[in-house]
């Protein structure tokens, strides 16, 4: 079946620098956001079920798993995207900073400007260059010197170098890969403490991949970062952590394992994650 | 010629057959397509033809007259003007924020959609029946009598279900990922519709805006019912004043008996189509210049 004597997972793990290994399981006191027995329905069909997660500060937390297995669903539960679809909903706690953004008076708008969020195609907005980051500056009241504000946040997103000479050219000429970077100058722009990201990559070609991939490394320094990716290289590559979704019989998605990235990759606790790190599940 | 088990000779006899076939339905399909531009270039023909010697800035420029040859077409000009600007200024705003309600904020319930389906059936009323509602309501109710305001407030009842299915179609235009990254920077549902949707729906939209708009300006019977004049020696000057508009005006021309006025009508129709045109000419224009902009 699955788990076989002598079969090593196939996935390469770069040895990570020093400082940054992590060894176990990240603790309640490393918590941005600790997400307990979440649950995530569309109508009557249960997309994620029952998911405790723990996502530690300034690291980078990866969810990889099967198509299907409801990680795209899971990490919009975390900045309250997923209840814009017509019929959906959430049950559980979703713990951000102690407060859980799903109880009664909290405001979704105020969630989401503390919590940004990169999708799986680069969105820009059909504007220029400028605009597109300056959008949630203006958006939020931003009383400070704008042009700056826009200059660091593409300076951050390593964009600034190729866009400085037509920052008021529509964002639409850019290359998918600097409109992805664009797209994520744009959300830390309205500095956002923790940045999620639903396979940033996936429509990217690899060079383009491997510069948002530098990019996700340098900015959690200052960010906290949740990556969505159905590339097992990339979350080995660039992870900290590493949570695997599973589906279950009724198509829900479930917690396999969760914890250091090398642990999940190199020793995984549960057969079905090597079964899946080694390409015979998903 | 090889033979094997499908391309057989009567395979061969078949082809030609469909072949023929297909050669018919082409033709027969240009001809269907013709047919719409040969009655527009025949309309077209008969009008010039009667009406452009009449046609002239004094015949744009004059009051209506009992002498035919003098009778010119300012009034109904203005009037209808004055008529189809106003009813841009009440449908237009009502029209589109309908659009955005349905489009962009209203619950997915059985009373959206019971508003969806009843939008849908309006636009297919026959614009009499506006008429008839718009005497009842505007002419006598509110005691607006037969002015400009009625009539714009009755075709701004005949367009209202066209603006907004046109502006919901703009809206729907807008991909959900411009709103979504719009939401995701903490911008409300109001500044996601009004600093990302809206601008970016705003050329299809306005499309449509002017396409109903066009349709107001050759309205005649809803005008007639709310009681527009048939002959008018004066510039209709604000909401208040009496009006006539071009159809009615070509309308009342026609049904005289003299040749003379039947020349003025035709020029009459001259102007319309140049309005209707020029208004059409705006909408493509604009929809040229909105699907330059957009590339997703």
């Amino acid at each position: 079946m699955v788990s076989q004597e002598g079969s090593r997972p196939s996935v390469q793990v770069p040895v990570p620098r020093v400082e940054r290994e992590a060894l176990r399981p990240p603790s309640q006191e490393e918590a941005v956001i600790e997400v307990r027995g979440l649950s995530a329905w569309y109508g009557s069909f249960r997309a994620v079920k029952d998911v405790d997660l723990i996502v530690p500060r300034r690291r980078i937390t990866a969810i990889i798993g099967p198509s299907g297995s409801g990680k795209s669903t899971f990490i919009r539960c975390l900045n309250r995207m997923h209840e814009l679809v017509p019929g959906a909903r959430v049950e559980g706690q979703v713990l951000f900073e102690g407060q859980d953004i799903y109880a009664p008076g909290v405001d979704a708008v105020e969630v989401r400007s503390r919590i940004g969020m990169v999708f799986q195609k680069p969105n820009p907005f059909p504007k220029s260059v400028f605009e597109n980051v300056a959008f949630g500056l203006r958006i939020n009241g931003y009383s400070g010197n704008l042009r700056e504000a826009v200059e660091r946040s593409l300076r951050a997103a390593a964009l600034w170098d190729e866009v400085k000479d037509k920052l008021g050219q529509n964002a639409l000429r850019l290359s998918g890969g600097q409109q992805q970077r664009l797209c994520i100058a744009r959300a830390i722009a309205v500095e956002p403490e923790v940045v999620l990201m639903d396979e940033p990559c996936s429509a990217l070609d690899p060079i383009a991949t491997l510069k948002i991939e530098d990019l996700m490394r340098e900015l959690s320094q200052r960010y906290t970062i949740v990556i969505v990716t159905h590339n097992m290289q990339q979350a080995a590559r660039v992870s900290d952590y590493t949570a695997v979704l599973m589906m279950d019989e009724d198509r829900a998605g479930y917690l396999v394992e969760f914890g250091p990235t090398r642990e999940v990759f190199t020793n995984p606790r549960d057969p079905r994650t090597e079964a899946y790190i080694t390409g015979r599940i998903g | 010629m090889t033979t094997t088990a499908l391309r057989t000779a009567e395979w061969r006899r078949r082809l030609l057959r469909r072949h023929v076939l297909a050669a018919a339905a082409a033709m027969l399909l240009r001809l269907a397509a013709a047919a719409g531009i040969a009655a527009l270039v025949l309309l077209l023909v008969v009008v010039a033809r009667d009406g452009l010697d009449r046609l002239s800035w004094d015949f744009i420029t004059s009051y209506p007259s009992r002498i035919a040859t003098r009778a010119g077409i300012r009034s109904a000009l203005l009037g209808s003007l004055w008529v189809v600007g106003l009813t841009g200024l009440l449908a237009v705003p009502v029209g589109i924020g309908a659009a955005i309600y349905l489009e962009e904020f209203a619950p997915r319930n059985w009373l959206t959609r019971l508003i969806e389906t009843n939008i849908n059936n309006l636009a297919g009323v026959p614009s009499i029946v506006y008429g008839l509602l718009g005497l009842a309501l505007f002419v006598r109710a509110m005691d607006l009598g037969r002015t400009v305001l009625a009539g714009a407030l009755t075709l701004s009842l005949v367009v209202l279900p066209i603006v907004i299915v046109s502006a919901r179609e703009g809206l729907r235009a807008v991909p959900y990922s411009i709103r979504e990254a719009s939401l995701a920077l903490g911008a409300t549902p109001w500044q996601t519709v009004w600093h990302q949707v809206l601008p970016a729906a705003l050329g299809p939209m306005m499309t449509g805006v002017i396409l109903a708009l066009s349709r107001a300006i050759g309205e005649t019977a809803p005008l007639i019912t709310v009681g527009a004049l048939l002959f008018v020696p004066f510039d209709p000057r604000g909401p208040m004043d009496s009006f006539t508009v071009l159809p009615i005006q070509i309308f009342n021309w026609i049904s005289r008996p003299q040749p003379a006025f039947h020349q003025a009508a035709a020029a009459g129709i001259i102007v319309l189509l140049a309005v209707l045109l020029g208004m059409n000419a705006v909408a493509i224009a604009l929809r040229y210049w909105s699907e330059r902009r957009r590339q997703w």
